[in-house]
């Protein structure tokens, strides 16, 4: 089998906090990591070939050199080749331009790799948190997609995908080529071994800019191409002003709270 | 595309036994604002199969039109059937505005369609409005774990959309229903349909858990302190008719399952009472949970940042406390 991460870099949002005096976000020393849905993407891919070892699995990233770390991390991790997109004329895309682009990229590399049976992202990026670019390159690419994914397991010519449901989980039987996207599931992504650590750092990764897309409809690409425009950004109002219950004992906290909260109609 | 109408579209989910899912009739509330401002009728959209209920929900709960798609192929959703039909209808009536239930199925379906009309989509809005100086929606969304919001614009593309968070809108009270149905036949064969459902693997009725559709949410976090610590939170849930939530502290300890997060890697969910128990608030788990109407904040350190959010905090031991609740509530109900 033959299946494309898409993977990308992102702050550890866990990790940004707020300038109480300008109120806008600190961005600077947060650490870059691979988003954590593309871990899963990548452990989805990596279980999968467990069962399979001729599995190549290949990643691709669209963003800024430094990305390339992010890359090498899925390298490390289960990754058999990897590359990056990246071009002055592709920044400021929304998820519509993106998910062109990378549809562009995928072609792209498919012409060395081969046709991609499967294309895994991560459900969403917890930086923009849109979950919008794996549909979207799914339909740019015509394939069937499956969201929510928890797990994947090949059968013949296609995949049976475990979706996360609010009724129960559903297994979905989805035919090659798709677009499969994933959340967290219940157990951990595997950790890199030293050696492959090692050799994803001597690992060349090449890089996919404008010249390699001569036919991209360039009306279509970064902020000019983005159908989206963001008009303004600000930091969220906390809610101020509760009722702060302090009593002498739990039961007199909870006989108040019971009472405030019949008073005010809530139960 | 361009706008055929000022037409305001809803799209109104089924479950599959052809009732509405809440969010599209909530949708109806600013959706009206929103058809009055851009000087548009409000319209609701259903697909499904035996959908009358939903048809005469959408009726009362305040649109002006109901378009109905029926047919076997909607019974259970699809990604390929729903956007096909969707496609079909803004194709041919051309409408300014589509709001979708930020749902599974709405998060789904809206960037596959946004895609295949090559237009601008704002995923999970917090916020509707319709922007003063051009007319254009002003799509208002959380970012970057809840840590900044973004207003966005679709200017030179239609039908703008957007996907918008359950449970941040209330449903009007019901009133007559006036709504003119349009029925729209059109069929999906068989062949178009790309994905198969193989089996549904049923949680037992106990851990079941429709997070987003809760009316009271009771959850636990890293106070919980273990699998059992969940014992008297469920029992809190139990006795207020509640789902049971968790964070995500207490969810990767293992002590629950996944589908009872709340918060940016789980559900958002927007009930009318939301309790948190050993909760500390992580912006990731405020991301999911603060557009609650009100919230109960228990925790033992005073200077959780959860307090921040809640409308009644106790600081104290939720073992106490809670089992104290449970006790009170006893009372009160029997």
């Amino acid at each position: 089998m033959n299946i494309l991460v898409c993977v990308k870099q992102v702050p550890d949002t866990t990790m940004i906090k707020i300038d109480p005096v300008t109120n806008t976000l600190i961005r600077d020393g947060v650490p870059s990591v691979v988003n954590p849905f593309d871990g899963y993407a990548l452990e989805a891919a990596a279980r999968i070939k467990d069962q399979a070892p001729d599995t190549k699995i290949v990643v691709v990233s669209m963003g800024p050199e430094q990305a390339k770390n992010a890359l090498k991390e899925c390298l490390a991790i289960a990754a058999d080749k990897a590359y990056l997109v990246s071009g002055q004329t592709f920044g400021g895309s929304d998820t519509l331009a993106t998910s062109y682009i990378l549809s562009r990229a995928i072609r792209k590399i498919e012409e060395v790799e081969g046709r991609f049976d499967a294309i895994f992202c991560g459900k969403q990026a917890i930086d923009g948190d849109t979950a919008q670019v794996g549909p979207e390159i799914a339909e740019w690419l015509s394939c069937p997609q499956v969201t929510y994914g928890l797990s994947a397991e090949a059968v013949e010519d296609g995949l049976e995908v475990v979706k996360e449901g609010d009724d129960g989980n559903q297994i979905i039987g989805i035919d090659f080529p798709c677009v499969v996207t994933f959340t967290k599931p219940s157990w951990d992504p595997r950790y890199p071994t030293i050696k492959r650590k090692m050799a994803a750092n001597r690992a060349e990764i090449p890089t996919l800019g404008e010249d390699a897309f001569p036919d991209i409809d360039t009306s279509r690409i970064g902020l000019k191409g983005s159908p989206t425009k963001v008009k303004k950004t600000f930091v969220p109002q906390r809610k101020k002003g509760g009722v702060l219950i302090q009593e002498e004992s739990a039961a007199e906290a909870a006989q108040k709270l019971t009472i405030l909260l019949g008073e005010a109609h809530i139960i | 595309m361009e706008a055929k109408t000022k037409d305001l579209w809803v799209f109104v989910e089924t479950n599959a036994d052809g009732s509405a899912k809440n969010v599209g009739l909530e949708l109806l509330n600013p959706g009206r604002m929103l058809a009055d401002k851009q000087g548009g009728a409000l319209v609701a959209v259903v697909i499904g199969c035996g959908a009358q209920s939903a048809v005469e929900a959408a009726g009362v709960y305040g649109a002006d039109k109901v378009i109905l798609v029926e047919g076997e192929e909607y019974r259970l959703y699809t990604t390929d059937a729903y956007t096909a039909a969707l496609y079909h209808l803004i194709e041919k009536y051309g409408p300014t505005t589509m709001l979708i239930g930020a749902t599974p199925t709405g998060r789904d379906l809206g960037p596959r369609l946004a895609c295949r009309v090559k237009t601008g989509l704002t995923a999970d809005c917090t916020s509707l409005d319709v922007d003063e100086e051009s007319g254009n929606m002003a799509w208002t969304r959380p970012a970057f774990g809840g840590n900044l919001m973004a207003t966005i614009l679709c200017p030179d593309h239609r039908p703008q959309l957007g996907t918008v968070r359950p449970g941040v809108f209330k449903r009007i009270q019901p009133g007559e229903n006036r709504a003119e149905v349009i029925l729209e036949s059109f069929h999906v064969c068989p062949e178009e349909i790309h994905t198969r459902l193989l089996k549904v693997i049923q949680e037992t009725a106990s851990e079941l858990v429709d997070l987003e559709g809760a009316e009271i949410v009771v959850s636990g976090g890293r106070g919980v302190g273990s699998p059992e610590g969940f014992a008297p939170i469920r029992e809190l849930a139990d006795i207020l008719g509640a789902t049971v939530g968790a964070s995500r502290a207490a969810v990767d300890a293992g002590w629950i399952a996944h589908a009872h997060q709340v918060g940016q890697t789980g559900k958002t969910v927007g009930p009318k009472l939301y309790i948190a128990c050993g909760i500390s608030g992580a912006i990731q788990h405020l991301a999911g949970m603060s557009s609650s109407e009100v919230i109960v904040a228990i925790n033992k350190d005073p200077e959780a940042p959860i307090f921040d959010v809640a409308d009644y905090g106790i600081v104290g031991d939720i073992f106490e406390v809670v089992p104290a609740l449970i006790e009170m509530l006893r009372k009160t109900k029997g």
